[in-house]
């Protein structure tokens, strides 16, 4: 569904990503883990065309994107959860979720009605909520906003960059929890993380990237099991 | 979310008081500064598109302003022998004006706050300059001494020439501004440029495509001028450099500013207020700037979100400010 092939990403006169090859199939959920500044955020900007890659391409259903504006990638079918959330503060629960379809403008109502009430139903927190600031939420109900708002784009791509970062323990397996659903539902999963168990007990395969390389990827199960990876490149003792 | 009843009542009463007021002013002078606050409040709701509904700081907003004037005074003026009707030259100084917004727009787009305002500022000043210089070697703009003997507005046969006259020109368009504001807030631009405001990133990654729409914001601000620029020129029946400093780049944000960003109601508020103040504040005399300085202190003091904002934003400044 998804490959990077060779992708090099500079900002300005750093690369920042060297040489990144990934697959995502459709159905799966596929984790992409590293360390800070291993160019986790940057892949994740690269697919959706907020930042241009130099080299290398990026296909999304056997067509190139790489080129496009990110609206056109968006319309495509891939969303993004972006790192911190970054909900629209001083607009409201419902107005943060609109602006989610905002490619959407031909959508029939009824269409977007049915999108309104997935959310509601995924998160029945942000359906009490609803006319309130998204800035006035906590930081829990700020990330099921946002997880909300990209689904409301209809993506059959989901692109989440850290959706745990921040959140409390229980929040975290939460998230995670919900992750689960929307893929079951049908939406094929890319997610960067830095928790990594968490992301990997309920991934099909992971990547890790370091220093804006792919080095090592295999399915989740292999990941999990292999010690001299978890220390070498999770972090984990 | 729907502004409160109170609101309601005192817009109700604002535009009653509006089309009232010529009977009530005590002398023409004073109509004259009810023409003044339309012709403003008209300029602030302008500057109130890039600054409050888009989040985009330009200090240089009366650059539009003289641009306006002085297209309109080229097409309606002897100065080239040129007497189009008001009706025709206002449109053509729209256009113009639009089309300087997106002139500066465009070399902006990658900048935000600080740096945005830098140069914003910069092209307001580039804008003077060239309004008082381009006299040599050809006589573009007349130079310091400006262009004078413009033609009044026309309307089938009637020249307007009474302030109460203009008072009515000038109201009008102030309601349409107003009309043209909300409709805008809600249409599918005025979202991603609320998008825009709130997080540029967050609002790329929505698939707005954020270089168009801060050029639209740039270049229907910059329109509101034009209209406004065609009434100070048509009004005052001449243009001068003078009337495009800097002061007034800042004098139109602080209408802004002071009424609460974003706020429509409160944009008029606040030029009301900035026009009408230092005409009260004139018993004082010399003192009359310092007073009205000080008196803007301390409503930014007391009131730091603006005279007017709706409950739901205030209570999340509040909660910032915990």
């Amino acid at each position: 569904m998804l490959r990077l092939t060779d992708v090099v990403t500079h900002y300005g006169p750093i690369r920042v990503l060297k040489a990144v090859t990934l697959e995502v199939r459709a159905g799966e959920i596929v984790c992409l883990l590293g360390g800070n500044a291993s160019g986790k955020s940057t892949t994740m900007k690269t697919i959706l065309g907020v930042v241009r890659p130099t080299a290398g391409r990026v296909e999304f259903e056997d067509r190139r994107i790489d080129r496009l504006p990110t609206e056109a990638i968006v319309r495509r079918g891939v969303s993004l959860v972006p790192e911190s959330r970054r909900i629209f503060a001083r607009m409201t629960v419902w107005e943060n979720l609109a602006m989610g379809a905002f490619t959407r403008q031909k959508a029939p109502a009824g269409e977007l009605a049915e999108d309104f009430e997935r959310v509601y139903t995924l998160f029945p927190r942000l359906s009490e909520r609803q006319h309130q600031l998204g800035g006035t939420l906590s930081g829990g109900e700020q990330q099921m906003l946002a997880v909300g708002r990209a689904l409301m784009a209809r993506p059959r791509l989901l692109l989440m960059d850290e959706p745990s970062m921040g959140l409390a323990p229980a929040l975290v397996d939460q998230v995670f929890d919900i992750i689960q659903t929307i893929n079951r539902q049908g939406t094929t999963i890319l997610v960067v993380e830095q928790n990594a168990a968490v992301a990997l007990s309920i991934a099909n395969r992971g990547y890790v990237l370091q220093n804006g390389r792919i080095v090592v990827h295999d399915t989740a199960r292999a990941l999990l099991a292999a010690d001299h990876i978890r220390r070498a490149y999770l972090g984990e003792d | 979310m729907a502004p409160p009843g109170w609101l309601r009542w005192v817009a109700w009463a604002l535009g009653l008081a509006a089309v009232v007021g010529p009977l009530l002013a005590p002398n023409d002078y004073w109509i004259g500064v009810m023409a003044r606050i339309c012709l403003y409040a008209t300029l602030a709701l302008g500057l109130n598109v890039v600054v409050g509904f888009a989040g985009l700081l330009d200090l240089g907003y009366v650059a539009f302003f003289g641009i306006g004037s002085y297209v309109y005074a080229f097409l309606a003026s002897g100065h080239f022998g040129l007497h189009l009707p008001f009706f025709v030259v206002v449109p053509i100084v729209v256009v113009a004006t639009a089309v300087s917004g997106l002139l500066i727009g465009a070399p902006t787009l990658r900048l935000r706050g600080d740096y945005l305002a830098i140069v914003t500022l910069g092209f307001g000043e580039i804008t003077y300059l060239l309004l008082i210089n381009l006299d040599r070697p050809v006589n573009i703009t007349g130079g310091p001494s400006g262009i004078i003997g413009i033609d009044p507005p026309a309307l089938a046969g009637f020249t307007l020439s009474r302030n109460t006259e203009y008072y009515y020109l000038f109201l009008a368009a102030l309601a349409l501004a107003l009309i043209a504001s909300v409709r805008l807030r809600h249409s599918r631009v005025g979202w991603a440029w609320q998008a825009i405001r709130e997080d540029e990133l967050a609002a790329k990654t929505m698939g707005i495509n954020t270089t168009v729409a801060k050029l639209q914001a740039f270049a229907m601000g910059a329109s509101f001028a034009g209209v406004g620029g065609s009434f100070l020129a048509s009004w005052q029946r001449s243009v001068f450099p003078e009337n495009f400093l800097f002061t007034e780049s800042i004098n139109i944000l602080a209408m802004v500013i002071l009424g609460g960003t974003g706020n429509l109601l409160g944009v008029v508020v606040g030029a009301t207020l900035l026009v009408t103040l230092p005409e009260v504040f004139r018993d004082f005399q010399r003192y009359r700037l310092l007073v009205f300085g000080l008196m803007l202190m301390v409503l930014m003091v007391v009131r730091p979100q603006g005279l007017l904002v709706t409950d739901g934003r205030r209570e999340e400044q509040e909660d910032q400010a915990v």
